[in-house]
């Protein structure tokens, strides 16, 4: 069972009582709904350098004014989402802010749409708990703005912004090559603000006068532990955090979901922030990060991670549904020992050649995880040429399906 | 002048090599890559052409 804790000074993400579903009444107690000002609050963006929470650490500021600036010249009026679809399978961030803050999510929803000027907006979700969440809390207090929340299957790719905008317009939830970005057009064709559901929640945090954006939520899992939905403060080391969690024994991790590639020790002692991690030549990502046991090989892993993301392909590419299926095959074959110098000669080659090359970043994020295998382990990835590996012999008791974690178990709505 | 591919409409046909062979890639599957997103001087017509031949209309140019 995934569990929840908070190791920042102010829980302002997870709230008082992470397991219990927030009323509208304790919602508006803490100082939610507030009304403010669009240009105050922009302004306060810009202050906190408040960074998206979805994966790209874009700066909302940015986002918020691109969408502006579009609106302003097409004379369109925008359009904003509230980005739920989580598809990392490590990370359960976005379903347990909104099944349990439901509030807090529609409320910076609304200060996003009074910003940009927006008049309409949906929730976009995959999480039928969170769908229903949202959809109670909208009846329990119905927004200035219409709001509607829409349900979408589970995807990996379900949540790029490009498929967001295209299954809000009647077709498939599939990414579709950039430009135009959502900013320019979007659903209807008219700008689109698509926004992370943390992201809103910080948002609703400075709206109501807190700026939030020290913290930021990660959901760690792995191998022989309870995996955890923890609120940090960003800048924290790993180490730290895996310390206060009880889990002494990591060896590296796999980071920012499947898209920030495999690392050793070292990233153990890396600040966990966007930049910090970007350094380091890895990626915070959405905040899920799946840890390397001492039994774990780091080439079973990232075989792992090939494969889930082959598997997760939408098949429109060509380049993609081709280059992760090799990869994926190719990468097993080192598992299993039966490998060669060929093979890695060409890993070592995808590496350099598929990155930009798929309509969404899913082909960016295989490539990466090779690449960072490659990079960081290389003595280790060369002794799996001569033989079966002992760790991965053992290792991969659930293949792919261990890099799922389940959200955390909550109280049941007992009042509204 | 830019030349882009689009990846999702790229069904590797590989006409646009043998119309820009200095621009396009084909990659080990067969699927279209451009080698640099700008168009080099002189190279216009051929760009165009590839553009043209492409039976799906992966290829796109945009500026001048």
């Amino acid at each position: 069972m995934t569990t929840i804790r908070s190791l920042a000074p102010v829980p302002h993400l997870l709230g008082s009582d992470p397991y219990g579903i927030e009323t509208l009444d304790c919602y508006r107690a803490a100082g939610g709904y507030t009304r403010i000002d669009p240009q105050t609050l922009l302004a306060r963006v810009d202050a906190s350098g408040l960074r998206g929470r979805g994966g790209a650490a874009f700066p909302l500021t940015t986002k918020l004014r691109s969408v502006i600036a579009s609106a302003t010249a097409t004379r369109l009026a925008p359009v904003v989402v509230a980005n739920g679809e989580e598809g990392e399978p490590g990370s359960v961030k976005d379903r347990q802010l909104m099944r349990t803050r439901p509030h807090l999510i529609l409320d910076g929803l609304a200060h996003a749409a009074a910003i940009i000027g927006a008049d309409r907006a949906y929730a976009y979700v995959s999480d039928h708990a969170s769908a229903d969440a949202l959809a109670e809390a909208l009846d329990a207090y119905p927004p200035v703005v219409p709001t509607t929340v829409v349900r979408v299957d589970p995807a990996y790719v379900a949540g790029e912004e490009t498929a967001v905008v295209r299954f809000l317009d009647g077709g498939p939830a599939l990414p579709v090559a950039k430009p135009p970005r959502p900013y320019e057009r979007g659903v209807g064709g008219a700008p689109t603000l698509t926004s992370n559901v943390e992201t809103l929640a910080h948002l609703a945090r400075l709206a109501s006068g807190v700026d939030s954006t020290a913290n930021l939520l990660l959901t760690i899992g792995g191998s022989g532990i309870e995996p955890a939905l923890v609120e940090v403060t960003a800048g924290t080391r790993l180490r730290a955090v895996l310390a206060a969690c009880g889990w002494w024994h990591a060896t590296g991790a796999l980071m920012g979901g499947l898209f920030g590639g495999v690392s050793g020790e070292s990233i153990l002692d890396t600040p966990v922030s966007a930049d910090a991690l970007r350094a380091a030549g890895s990626a915070l990502g959405c905040g899920a990060i799946h840890l390397l046991a001492p039994d774990d090989c780091p080439v079973d892993l990232a075989v792992d991670a090939l494969a889930y993301l082959a598997a997760e392909s939408a098949l429109q590419c060509g380049v993609c549904i081709s280059a992760t299926a090799a990869l994926a095959t190719t990468a097993a074959a080192l598992r299993t020992g039966a490998a060669t110098a060929e093979d890695l000669a060409k890993i070592e080659r995808w590496v350099l050649t598929l990155p930009g090359r798929g309509a969404c970043g899913l082909l960016d994020a295989a490539a990466r995880v090779a690449g960072s295998l490659l990079a960081g382990f290389r003595p280790l990835v060369d002794t799996h040429l001569d033989g079966t590996c002992r760790r991965c012999a053992t290792g991969h008791r659930s293949g792919a399906g261990r890099l799922i974690v389940d959200i955390p178990t909550c109280h049941q709505l007992t009042t509204r | 002048m830019k030349l882009h591919v689009d990846p999702a409409s790229c069904q590797a046909y590989g006409l646009c090599k043998e119309k820009a062979p200095d621009l396009i890639d084909l990659d080990e599957w067969g699927y279209a890559s451009v080698t640099s997103p700008d168009v080099p001087i002189g190279s216009e017509a051929s760009a165009r052409d590839a553009v043209e031949i492409c039976p799906n209309l992966a290829l796109r140019l945009a500026g001048r």
